[in-house]
């Protein structure tokens, strides 16, 4: 027999909502974790990272053994623990004589994995040994431009799926409207050579042009490493065909209290609550009020006051 | 916005140049450093032109703009929503053409004369306001007319809940069960296909079946087939010896083995991606179907043209074969 469960309080199920497939989706949450070894660069590379992404990342710092992205048994610890936390891009650092700084950024659909890119990394510098002008320090969350320079990026295919998987790991929230005042950053992915990216973060500074455009100047702020690409797996077809579709056009939200008139074109209904004249507090605190709450204050002490005074001169 | 030179993909505020080349030894650490960030800012440059052109609405916090939809496509997380498959009643009722109506949250009570709420604490017309039920011709002496009211009423709450749980079944089987809502038996997650059972197709059953005949000391020649099961594709035999004596007739078996082996190893190293003679039938084919089209379109009696050209074309390929017969 089947019985069906359902979440017993509102807040419950708010949240299995928004675990829920949708048919547009918002940008993806990212897994940082690590293997059995780390060395001091990767531990430091991967919080460095985690600070980048402070909204939309979650950290696990203890260390996973059974944890072998590119072999076929391990991978079930990761997608359990995607599904756990609901993350889609997750970046597992490990160490070896093998594979120094090792880093492999991986996305998963559906809780599975999709492809896999793992990179060594090497120069890197942190966050902390860059000095600038602490006024110009970016914003966690502000959206980040992201550049690519190379040909590399289109000729090699690890590198054409490195950008890929570097776009998705380093853009934030997907928004329709930008602010343009809350600007502060970018990324700069430069291929040196076939299997190298110089990777860096920048501040962004805007200066007054002559037209609407400000001038850019980039002031190097964050980690700035170089990424050599060693293995990486590109996903199944029928797997990236299915995870390529896109949702058919939304019909368009209905909009409440608005008609179009022949005559007067748009028109709008606006609803106004009654106003209850006589309750509503005044705005300009009158003097008299003022007088009138010291006064009342003044009796209330003045009764508390005086049986103490009593009893004295009965004594 | 040069877009032969840099492409850049406003949605995401990305921009790539894919022309430049770095010289092949790079120079010094701090010179790449630098190059990088004036590269970087020229493009970063770009993104903004773009992006400040745009045309902006005023905001408390500063000037919004609404971006353009992304141009590189990225894989989605999850799958597509499914739609939810119609329930037996919803079947029913556009089957009938029953339209649902909306029903008032608060009803006039003939029995009291007042306005009752519909459902809920203090009903109308609940089972326990009910003073006194008349006796009918048809009832039996001794039996509780308001048990069995209360009997009659639990039953038909269990049928509703029988019902749903078939059309939440239903749902489970296509894929679209509301997110909230969990089987507990099959305990399928939430989201995510993590546990869903795939099922197997014939081809991967049968596979799979001979695969584990394999592992009896036979090698699973003799092993009891089921009705209808088909037998092995691959008998065992994996190699193909080559008679030693050739009768008459058969074409030079050991001539056509070693082309085979010769034409496979010369394809595969010689650079050429163009395979001259297959991009050659691929051209005609594709100008004989568009003639076709054409004759098509223009004329109406097609079908009688066709069935000649059949006919020409099986006569050249009598004349071919019987040539390379009295060759020999």
């Amino acid at each position: 027999m089947l019985k069906i469960k359902t979440p017993k309080s509102g807040k419950a199920k708010r949240e299995i909502e928004k675990r829920a497939p949708k048919l547009v989706e918002s940008g993806k949450k990212t897994l940082i974790l690590q293997g059995t070894k780390t060395s001091n660069v990767l531990n430091a590379v991967l919080a460095e990272i985690y600070h980048l992404k402070k909204d939309s990342a979650v950290r696990y710092t203890r260390k996973n053994e059974n944890i072998r992205p590119f072999e076929s048994g391990g991978e079930t610890s990761l997608e359990f623990f995607s599904l756990k936390t609901d993350c889609s891009i997750f970046v597992f650092g490990s160490h070896s004589k093998k594979r120094p700084d090792n880093l492999v950024i991986g996305r998963t659909y559906d809780h599975h994995i999709y492809d896999l890119v793992e990179v060594g990394v090497e120069n890197f510098k942190s966050m902390e040994s860059f000095t600038y002008d602490k006024k110009l320090a970016p914003k966690v969350g502000s959206k980040p431009f992201i550049a690519f320079i190379g040909e590399g990026f289109e000729s090699v295919d690890e590198l054409k799926h490195l950008k890929e998987v570097l776009l998705e790991l380093l853009r934030g929230e997907v928004v329709e409207n930008l602010n343009l005042a809350g600007l502060d950053h970018a990324y700069i992915c430069t291929a040196v050579s076939s299997n190298r990216v110089f990777f860096t973060h920048c501040a962004m500074r805007l200066k007054k042009s002559g037209t609407i455009v400000p001038r850019m100047e980039l002031v190097e702020v964050g980690p700035s490493m170089d990424l050599v690409v060693r293995r990486h797996r590109l996903p199944n077809d029928s797997v990236r065909k299915e995870a390529m579709k896109t949702a058919k056009e939304q019909p368009k939200k209905k909009v409440k209290n608005v008609s179009q008139d022949v005559i007067q074109g748009k028109v709008g209904k606006i609803y106004v609550p009654d106003q209850q004249v006589g309750s509503v507090a005044l705005p300009n605190k009158a003097k008299g009020l003022k007088r009138e709450r010291r006064e009342a204050k003044m009796k209330h002490e003045t009764n508390d006051r005086a049986p103490k005074k009593q009893k004295e001169n009965s004594e | 916005m040069d877009t032969q030179e840099h492409q850049i993909d406003l949605g995401h505020l990305m921009a790539f140049d894919p022309l430049h080349h770095f010289p092949s030894p790079p120079p010094s650490r701090e010179e790449l450093v630098k190059e990088c960030l004036q590269k970087g800012t020229v493009l970063v440059q770009l993104i903004a032109d773009a992006l400040f052109n745009l045309p902006s609405t005023e905001d408390i916090d500063g000037p919004l703009v609404k971006l353009p939809p992304p141009m590189t496509r990225l894989p989605r997380e999850k799958h597509l929503p499914k739609p939810k498959p119609p329930t037996k009643w919803e079947l029913f009722a556009k089957a009938k053409g029953i339209k649902n109506r909306k029903k008032d949250k608060i009803v006039y009570d003939e029995q009291t004369g007042t306005w009752k709420r519909r459902h809920g604490y203090d009903r109308v017309n609940d089972d326990k306001d009910i003073p006194i039920i008349e006796a009918k011709m048809t009832d039996e002496p001794g039996e509780d007319p308001f048990a069995k009211r209360q009997a009659e009423k639990r039953k038909r709450v269990e049928k509703h809940e029988k019902n749903r749980l078939q059309n939440l079944k239903q749902a489970a089987k296509v894929g679209a069960l509301p997110s909230h809502i969990q089987l507990a038996a099959t305990a399928l997650p939430i989201t995510g296909t993590q546990a869903a059972p795939k099922k197997a197709s014939k081809n991967e059953l049968q596979d799979i079946a001979s695969m584990a005949a394999a592992a009896t000391a036979s090698g699973g020649k003799f092993d009891k087939k089921l009705l209808g099961e088909k037998p092995e594709k691959h008998k065992g035999k994996y190699r193909k010896f080559l008679p030693v004596v050739e009768g008459t007739g058969i074409g030079s078996q050991e001539r056509q083995q070693t082309e085979k082996v010769l034409n496979r190893l010369i394809s595969k190293n010689s650079h050429e991606i163009l395979n001259v003679d297959k991009a050659i039938n691929m051209y005609n084919v594709k100008k004989e179907k568009k003639r076709k089209n054409q004759r098509g379109k223009d004329s109406s009696t097609s079908s009688k043209l066709n069935p000649k050209k059949q006919l020409q074309k099986k006569s050249l390929k009598k004349g071919g074969s019987s040539k390379k017969g009295k060759s020999k």
